[in-house]
């Protein structure tokens, strides 16, 4: 039993994703390869041969993986696969876009999202944005998994993988990369971050989402999230939501400001370690799975928080 | 060009479903559905592209059991043209979903085929996906823009650090992200118009595809409950509580 990791790439760095996915792909057993595809991705493949329990990494580094399109990443993970009986990367917007197409190619079902590793071919999975969680058993000789990384600890360094480049595979030509608008941030990413402030439509304004969210987020070093009414309504882009179809969070600590609390947000962050939810309406659900509430205005706790952090050399 | 819209019945949004207490699975009965709702983004943006004169029809697919009907009709009452209704009561898996709408899309012939990322129910997000791979065509998943060009679509997506958009040659996949659009109601005499559409029935068995499922459910459980903590007067208090914690 050998497993492929796909690993996720943060421009030619390895993404912390791939420690956490690592984690499920041993728990799998048998040996792990680990697939860096990218432009300029050799510090990634390093890094990856670095990590503990990791068997080889085969790098394909090509300007063709850059941009991670789907149709000629895909087409390498499918050249690829026969010498593996399962293929794991963690669920990530590439991944997410990728696997899928690849579990098509080889004709099995995909398990997306798996919580926990009950067997080399059972898994729980949730479903209904978390309401219940299946244990499911594939029947496919080879498995195809997206790995939610919230529910698995990083796996530490300690490991001396040798490293292979393997050529690229040939471009299906199907689409091209245009553009893109990346967000940059000194702050952590959401999904590896220890602390997480988010907002929502109670902020009311991009300004005030600004105002009020950011300095509270400086002090604890924590990354913003954001709700889906609060994306919507254009006071936070795209990348900060956090739900059911968004990021999946688990940080130490999660601060919900202004966010009522419907079940598609908390099923991206109720296995937070510690709750804090802060609203005005005291009925609001965000309060049924926050471990402290704190019924008030936001605007003046928000300030009142940023002082008191500030008066404790935060 | 002709676009082709899956769309899935699935309990409604706001339902907080239940585990049943065997394990068995979840119960629905007795509980509202609706037509899952990024899919109702992707019929909007089809008829979107066919009110901008982009594309000439709009035709819906649904496999599912006979109240699927529900789903099509409120898709059809939305402006679509015509439907496909697979029929089945079986649970069907999204390799097997897209197998079938590879061979509808065999027949159709449409330039474009849209459907929701994902579907709120078993969350999977993987049928757009391999319904491109099925079909050897491009695919832009998680969209927020569509824009037609001549013989291809520049698709932006939602992806974890921001944008990206890519453009695909036509014929295309695209998936719907929340942001897309904003569908609109039905108006009455549509809802009317709509019982009068074109509804043809089909069984998977029509297009010689196997559903039998891949995956066996062995347990269906309620997640691990957590319980509401404690109110807090203040903001100091609240620090104090997030010291002893260990979280500050």
């Amino acid at each position: 039993m050998t497993v492929l990791l796909v690993a996720e790439t943060q421009g030619s760095a390895l993404a912390p994703a791939t420690a956490k996915a690592l984690t499920a792909a041993l728990q799998i057993g048998g040996g792990v390869h680990v697939l860096v595809a990218g432009a300029g991705v050799g510090p990634a493949a390093e890094a990856a041969a670095k990590l503990s329990g990791v068997d080889k990494v085969l790098v394909a580094d090509d300007a063709l993986y850059g941009h991670q399109l789907a149709e000629p990443l895909a087409a390498l993970i499918v050249g690829l696969a026969g010498a593996y009986d399962a293929i794991l990367a963690p669920s990530t917007s590439s991944s997410k876009n990728v696997l899928p197409r690849v579990a098509a190619l080889l004709d099995v079902a995909q398990l997306s999202d798996i919580i926990k590793v009950i067997a080399p071919d059972t898994f729980e999975r949730p479903i209904y944005a978390g309401n219940a969680i299946q244990t499911v058993r594939s029947k496919d000789a080879k498995k195809v998994i997206t790995v939610r990384t919230a529910a698995f600890a990083a796996t530490g360094e300690g490991g001396a993988a040798s490293i292979e480049a393997i050529g690229a595979g040939s471009d299906p030509a199907l689409s091209s990369f245009k553009s893109e608008a990346l967000a940059k941030s000194e702050r952590p990413e959401l999904t590896a971050a220890k602390t997480i402030v988010s907002g929502g439509r109670g902020l009311a304004s991009a300004e005030n989402f600004k105002d009020y969210i950011e300095p509270v987020a400086n002090r604890l070093g924590a990354a913003i999230g954001a709700s889906r009414a609060a994306v919507d309504a254009g006071y936070a882009p795209n990348d900060l939501q956090v739900g059911q179809t968004g990021k999946v969070v688990a940080p130490d600590l999660y601060v919900a400001v202004g966010i009522s609390g419907a079940i598609q947000h908390l099923a991206g962050m109720k296995d937070s370690k510690v709750i804090v939810a802060i609203n005005k309406d005291e009925e609001a659900p965000i309060f049924q799975v926050a471990d402290f509430g704190l019924v008030a205005d936001l605007f003046p706790a928000l300030k009142e928080l940023d002082a008191e952090l500030a008066k404790a050399g935060r | 060009m002709k676009v082709l819209v899956p769309v899935k019945r699935v309990v409604d949004y706001n339902v907080k479903i239940r585990v049943k207490a065997d394990g068995t699975g979840v119960d629905v009965a007795n509980v509202k559905f609706s037509m899952n709702p990024f899919d109702e983004i992707a019929v909007e943006e089809a008829l979107r592209l066919k009110e901008a004169g982009k594309a000439t029809e709009v035709v819906l697919v649904s496999i599912g059991p006979a109240k699927a009907d529900d789903t099509i009709r409120a898709g059809l009452a939305m402006g679509a043209d015509r439907a496909i209704h697979v029929k089945t009561d079986e649970t069907v898996e999204p390799l097997a979903v897209a197998k079938i709408i590879a061979k509808i899309a065999g027949e159709e012939q449409p330039g474009l085929i849209i459907l929701g990322k994902q579907a709120i129910d078993d969350d999977s997000n993987q049928t757009g996906q391999m319904l491109s791979a099925l079909l050897g065509w491009g695919q832009g998943t998680f969209a927020s823009k569509v824009e037609i060009a001549d013989g291809s679509v520049d698709v932006t997506r939602e992806v974890d650090g921001g944008l990206q958009t890519v453009s695909l040659r036509l014929p295309a996949v695209v998936t719907t992200d929340l942001r897309l659009n904003e569908p609109r109601y039905a108006s009455l005499p549509n809802i009317i118009k709509a019982k009068k559409k074109e509804v043809a029935a089909k069984t998977p068995a029509d297009y010689g595809v196997d559903i039998s499922p891949r995956l066996e459910v062995l347990k269906t459980a309620e997640p691990p409950a957590r319980k509401a903590g404690v109110k807090v007067g203040s903001v100091p208090e609240l620090l104090d509580k997030l010291k002893t914690a260990g979280v500050l």
